[in-house]
């Protein structure tokens, strides 16, 4: 009986590692693929240096200003550690950082979909065959040119960076019944800043269009004479195939959002940086602050518009989940054999 | 006479029996066929086009049409949009207080030399990327993401530091250096549509010159980088944009804000209009400009500091445009 079920249990065994008995190779590198990998080396390898000298040096270097209190004198540099006092006091004692980054995540997350939405729409209209489209798309991709923090500093203090004829005091009026105050102040700067917000969406728009233009325009027709209208369309077809470049643009903008010279946080670091009471360390630890939250910004948007596995990735993990669980028995197979074995080797003895 | 009359009635009844304008016809001007749109659709379109295209060019044309208001016309409320008299002084006045020529030529300067640096730097790393394999490159792609996505601040104070303890701070070397590592302005992106691009050159094209005797490098310069043509006209147009648009940076590294006495040694236009109230301050202390800062003036003052990206703009435009299609900045 026992060797029944041990004979079974071997066939299966042979069965299942018989697909990965195939003879693997190490292959080593031969001379030409270890001159090419040489050759790489030193082509990026300017790049390396930039990196080491002005991304991971500044990095460390900013990291330990965070954690000290820098003072500058005529001999030089002063640094005292002081452990986290900057944070707690940045978090704590100084009213401004708090209430500022506040309103930069809601601003930033009620624009965001406001530009994405925006630059969509734009592309789609685009995309249709219209006369002069080029002159359109000089229109919309003009903010890319000109926009800058001065620039934009002086039209909006001119007040030309709101819809003309649009009531912001009423919108707010109507907003403040319903919803708390913060969000009213955001939503109401969204609006009275509209052209500034819709300006940020040139490079958008372009990223859009040319993922447009790539669609297959089979898929619409055969759409078409399933009886699909041009709504379904936009829903089956047209936002599935272009949701990774949904991600894509939702990321720029929220980079570009923050690292934006118009950025009131911005603004603060480098005021800090140069005031008597703060300084250097005050003002890295205000930076390292502010790129923790961009970084979760970052991280929220991306979750929300990660593209959902098909169903045919779904299916591939499965598979794989499959195979581990096989190879998991075989071993626990080949383990129970084994002391089968000498068992049986024991009692014939 | 009764003939005729008989004719015209009889064309009538043709025409009422079969009208060339029938509901078949309207419905399909209105709503469109399968090969063409309808003329509601159309309406739409274009009317969305032109709201939009309206309410993007509103700050524009703002700017152009108050630059050249006079005082009269600020104050005269009547006058919105067309000033009663073409008035060039603002723009004299805000050129004075700007000093518009010097300042023209260091903009250029300032931006244009490391765009040079950007753009040889730059294509040599893309293609160390894409042409070549070697172990821990998925790592340093992906340390090229990062430094992307993280804020400059963070890095900004040390580099700062870096650059004041070796004397460059207020050269044009704290823009030049970090550019000749490829960690210039906005680098990581020029780096990656260059990395695309290369990738789209066939890779036999490169192993045939190899064949014929180029080395890695000759085949690099012989035959990947001239077919980069619009790829480079990309990356130049938008280093030189985003260069000459930067304030932020150029005002910290370049002209130098921490000692004030040493500005003016090297400044962009934008710099200057960043600093406009002051500048225009100590020009009217100094008897450089007459009337007092206005508006007008400050839109005149803007107008001018964009004006050169402008016009390249409108000269270069349809190869700014294409050139994103072109070089996958999208990425497959």
């Amino acid at each position: 009986m026992t060797e029944v079920t041990i004979d079974k249990a071997e066939d299966k065994v042979n069965e299942i590692t018989e697909k990965k008995k195939r003879p693997r190779r190490k292959r080593r590198e031969g001379t030409l693929a270890r001159r090419e990998a040489i050759a790489g080396y030193l082509f990026v390898l300017p790049w390396v240096i930039g990196v080491i000298a002005f991304l991971i040096m500044p990095l460390s270097n900013s990291f330990q200003y965070a954690l000290a209190n820098i003072k500058m004198t005529p001999k030089g540099r002063i640094i005292s550690f002081v452990g986290y006092q900057n944070f707690t006091q940045i978090w704590f004692e100084d009213a401004s950082f708090p209430t500022t980054i506040w309103g930069y995540v809601l601003n930033t997350l009620l624009s965001v979909p406001v530009i994405v939405v925006f630059a969509l729409i734009i592309a789609m209209l685009l995309n249709d065959k219209i006369k002069l489209k080029g002159m359109f798309r000089l229109i919309f991709f003009l903010p890319v040119i000109v926009v800058s923090g001065p620039v934009m500093g002086m039209l909006a203090d001119q007040g030309a960076a709101t819809v003309p004829s649009m009531n912001v005091t009423l919108i707010t009026g109507l907003l403040e019944g319903v919803l708390p105050g913060s969000l009213v102040t955001a939503i109401s700067s969204l609006f009275e800043n509209m052209i500034m917000i819709l300006w940020y969406s040139g490079v958008q728009i372009l990223i859009f269009l040319s993922a447009l233009q790539k669609i297959d325009t089979t898929l619409y027709e055969a759409a078409k004479i399933d009886g699909g209208s041009g709504w379904e369309c936009f829903w089956k077809i047209t936002l599935p195939t272009i949701k990774p470049m949904l991600l894509l643009n939702a990321v720029y903008t929220v980079i570009f959002l923050s690292n934006n010279e118009q950025n009131s946080i911005i603004v603060m670091i480098q005021d800090a940086m140069f005031a008597a009471s703060q300084g250097y360390g005050y003002a890295s630890a205000m930076a390292w602050l502010y790129s923790v939250v961009v970084t979760l910004l970052v991280a929220v948007v991306a979750i929300v518009l990660m593209t959902r596995k098909d169903a045919y990735d779904r299916q591939v993990a499965k598979m794989k989940r499959k195979h581990r669980k096989d190879a998991r028995e075989v071993r626990k197979i080949r383990r129970r054999n084994r002391r089968n074995e000498g068992k049986i080797a024991s009692t014939t003895r | 006479m009764k003939g005729k009359s008989q004719a015209q009635l009889d064309r009538l009844k043709r025409y009422l029996s079969h009208p060339s304008v029938n509901k078949e016809k309207i419905r399909k001007f209105f709503l469109g066929s399968k090969e063409k749109n309808g003329f509601i659709k159309q309406l739409i379109v274009y009317g969305l086009l032109i709201c939009i295209g309206f309410v993007y060019l509103y700050p524009m044309l703002y700017m152009v049409s108050k630059s050249m208001m006079d005082l009269d016309d600020l104050l005269d409320t009547s006058i919105s949009w067309i000033p009663s008299t073409f008035n060039v002084s603002n723009f004299t006045q805000a050129a004075t207080a700007m000093n518009y020529v010097k300042t023209l030529f260091q903009s250029i300067l300032v931006a244009g030399l490391p765009t040079l640096l950007n753009v040889t730097v730059c294509s040599v790393i893309g293609y160390g990327f894409a042409r070549f394999e070697f172990r821990g490159k998925k790592i340093m792609m992906g340390l090229l993401i990062f430094s992307f996505i993280l804020p400059p601040q963070i890095t900004m104070m040390p580099t700062y530091v870096m650059f004041s303890d070796y004397g460059l701070v207020g050269t044009l070397k704290a823009f030049l250096i970090p550019s000749l590592f490829g960690q210039g302005l906005k680098c990581q992106i020029f780096i990656l549509i260059f990395y695309q691009f290369f990738r789209q050159v066939p890779k036999v094209l490169i192993e045939a010159a190899q064949i014929d005797g180029a080395g890695y490098f000759k085949s690099f310069l012989r035959i990947a980088l001239p077919s980069a043509a619009p790829a480079i006209l990309t990356v130049f147009l938008f280093s030189l944009v985003w260069y000459w648009n930067e304030s932020y940076l150029t005002e910290l590294y370049v002209t130098g804000i921490a000692n004030k006495t040493q500005m003016g040694s090297l400044s962009t236009l934008v710099v200057q209009l960043k600093n406009f109230a002051t500048s225009y301050s100590s020009a009217q202390y100094t008897g450089g400009v007459t009337q007092n800062n206005n508006e007008s003036i400050q839109m005149a003052a803007t107008l001018l500091s964009i004006l050169p990206v402008l016009i390249m703009y409108f000269i270069l435009q349809r190869n700014f445009v294409e050139s994103i299609d072109r070089t996958g900045i999208t990425g497959e």
